[in-house]
C-alpha cells in the first residue's frame, strides 16, 4: 500500500479510480436531480433521508475518494511543474488541449463550486429565508422545491452553477478518457473509441444539470 | 533561400541563456537541417563568433543525437522525422526558425542546444535488461512467439532513446521512454521473467532522475521520430497493475537484481 502513494504509476491510479466513482456518483446525482421535472423531489428527497445510514455511507465515501483526489492531484501537479521549471519561447500543442493542460485548475473550480453547492442546498446558508428546513409544501415535507426554484431564478447563481458546470464538462472530456489509459484497459483500438464516449458523456452531462438551473430561469418552470 | 535563426545559446550548464538572431544564407532545400546549421557555422567561424554547439552522430535518423526544438516541436514539424532527416525543403525562403533545446529538470543544458541526457540511461540501467544470459541467437522458431506479439515488441524496440517524448510532455515524464522498453521486454518470453521487478524499478527511477509524471497529454507521441504510441504507456500500466499485492517478493528481487549489475 506504500508503494501505491509512492509511486507514479501508483497515485496516477488513485487518480483514475477515485475520478471513476464520482463521476458515477455525478451520474446519480443528475438521475436524482431530473425527479424536479416531475415536480417529485419533495418526495423523493425524503426517501433519500429515509435510506439515512446509507446517505451517510456515501457522504462519507465520497469525502475520502474526493480528499484523495484533491490530494494526489496537487501533488501530481506540483511535482510536474517542477519537472519542467523552463518554458520554451515557443511550444506547439501537437495532442495536448486545453482541458488536458488545465485539470488542476478546473478541478479547483469544481471544489469550489462544490462548497458553494453544499453550502446552498445542504446547509441552506444562502438565502435561509427560503431554506427548506423552515418551510414546507402542502403535504407537509421540507420544500426542496421552492427553495432550488427561488435560487436559479437569481441571474448570479445561474451563472456561477453554468460556469462550475463548464469547468466540470472540461475536466471530464480529459478525465474520462485518461482514466482508462492509467487503468492499462486503452489499446491502438479501443483510445479513439473511449476518447468519443468521453466526450460525449460528458456533453450529455452538461446538458443535463444545465438544463435544470436555465429551465427554471426562463420561467418554464416556476415555484 | 534565406532564413532567419532565432537560436538558444547558453555558455554552460550555469549560464542564464537566450535566443540570438542569425541569418542563413544560401540555404538549399536538398540540405538537412543539420546541414544548415553547418553553414550558418561556417559563417560564425569566420566572423570569429562561438560556433553554435549541437548533438549529432549518424545523420541517419537513428541514434537520437540531434536534440532540437524547432518552432515549438521537438524534431520539427514533419511527423516520424529526427533533426537529421529534416529537409530544408519544408521551409520557405525568408522564414523565421526557432531552434530551442530540449527542456527538462532532468535535462541539464551543458551548451547551446546540447543537453545531458544521461537521465534516459540510468532509467535503464535500473532495469531495462535482462539480468541473466539468454544464450546465443536461437535457431529460427525455436521460441515461439505469437506474431502479434513480436511484432509490438518490435514497434516498442525502434524506441532511440533521443528523449522528445520529454522534451514534449508538459510534464517532463519520460513515461513513453520508459513503457518502450518495458513493453519491449514484457512481450517476449525472455523479458516476462523479470517484468514485475523492471516496471517497478523504472518508474521508481524516472521520478528519482527528477522527470515528471504522465498525465495522458499524448504530446510524446505526436513528437516521436520513431512513432512510438501511448498504448505501451497504458500496457506499462497493466504492467504496474499486475505486480500489485507482491509487494514483499518484489522488493527482494529488486535487490537482486541490483547485484546482478556489473560493478564499474
Amino acid at each position: 500500500m506504500q508503494f501505491l502513494i509512492k509511486s507514479s504509476v501508483g497515485k496516477k491510479l488513485i487518480m483514475a479510480i477515485t475520478g471513476q466513482l464520482m463521476f458515477l456518483f455525478i451520474v446519480f446525482h443528475l438521475i436524482g436531480n431530473t425527479s424536479l421535472y416531475f415536480s417529485w423531489i419533495n418526495t423523493y428527497a425524503k426517501h433519500l433521508h429515509d435510506l439515512w445510514p446509507l446517505v451517510w455511507i456515501v457522504r462519507f465515501v465520497m469525502i475520502t475518494l474526493l480528499s484523495l483526489h484533491l490530494v494526489f492531484g496537487i501533488q501530481l501537479t506540483l511535482e510536474n511543474r517542477s519537472a519542467k521549471p523552463d518554458a520554451y519561447a515557443i511550444k506547439k500543442s501537437l495532442r495536448a488541449t486545453f482541458a488536458s493542460k488545465n485539470m488542476i485548475w478546473t478541478g479547483l473550480i469544481i471544489a469550489g463550486f462544490l462548497l458553494y453547492h453544499l453550502l446552498h442546498f445542504t446547509f441552506q446558508v444562502v438565502h435561509p429565508e427560503m431554506s427548506a428546513k423552515l418551510n414546507t409544501d402542502v403535504m407537509g415535507l421540507p420544500d426542496l422545491f421552492s427553495m432550488i426554484v427561488f435560487g436559479f431564478q437569481n441571474f448570479f447563481i445561474l451563472s456561477l452553477y453554468i460556469a462550475s458546470l463548464i469547468a466540470l464538462t472540461l475536466h471530464l472530456v480529459h478525465g474520462l478518457q485518461s482514466s482508462f489509459q492509467t487503468m492499462g484497459l486503452n489499446t491502438d483500438q479501443t483510445q479513439p473509441v473511449i476518447a468519443k464516449a468521453g466526450v460525449i458523456a460528458s456533453l450529455i452531462l452538461l446538458i443535463g444539470y444545465a438544463s435544470i438551473p436555465v429551465v427554471i430561469f426562463i420561467g418554464i418552470v416556476k415555484g | 533561400m534565406n532564413l532567419t535563426l532565432y537560436v538558444w545559446r547558453q555558455k554552460n550548464a550555469d549560464d542564464r541563456g537566450r535566443l540570438e538572431q542569425y541569418e542563413a544564407h544560401g540555404i538549399s532545400p536538398e540540405m538537412s537541417f543539420l546541414e544548415m546549421l553547418d553553414i550558418v557555422n561556417e559563417d560564425l567561424i569566420k566572423k570569429a563568433t562561438e560556433p553554435i554547439a549541437f548533438d549529432h552522430d549518424c545523420r541517419e535518423g537513428i541514434c537520437g543525437s540531434c536534440s532540437q526544438v524547432i518552432n515549438g516541436v521537438p524534431h520539427g514539424q514533419e511527423e516520424k522525422t529526427s533533426v537529421c532527416q529534416l529537409h530544408m525543403r519544408h521551409f520557405k525562403d525568408g522564414d523565421a526558425i526557432y531552434i530551442e533545446p530540449w527542456r527538462a529538470r532532468a535535462f541539464p543544458v551543458i551548451k547551446d542546444l546540447i543537453v545531458d541526457r544521461s537521465a534516459l540511461d540510468r532509467i535503464i540501467q535500473a532495469g531495462g535488461y535482462i539480468s541473466s544470459h539468454t544464450g546465443g541467437v536461437p535457431d529460427a522458431n525455436s521460441i515461439l512467439i505469437p506474431k502479434d506479439d513480436a511484432e509490438k515488441a518490435m514497434d516498442a524496440a525502434e524506441c532511440i532513446g533521443c528523449g522528445a517524448c520529454v522534451a514534449a510532455c508538459p510534464n517532463g515524464s519520460a513515461m513513453l521512454f520508459a513503457a518502450a522498453k518495458v513493453s519491449h521486454l514484457a512481450m517476449l518470453p525472455q523479458g516476462q521473467v523479470e517484468a514485475a521487478r523492471r516496471v517497478r524499478v523504472m518508474t521508481e527511477e524516472m521520478m528519482k532522475q527528477g522527470f515528471g509524471n504522465c498525465t495522458n497529454h499524448y504530446e510524446c507521441q505526436a513528437a516521436c521520430p520513431k512513432g512510438i504510441k501511448v498504448s505501451f504507456i497504458a500496457k506499462l500500466n497493466r504492467e504496474f497493475i499486475k505486480t500489485l499485492g507482491r509487494s514483499g517478493k518484489i522488493s527482494s528481487s529488486v535487490d537482486r537484481m541490483a547485484d546482478t549489475l556489473p560493478s564499474e
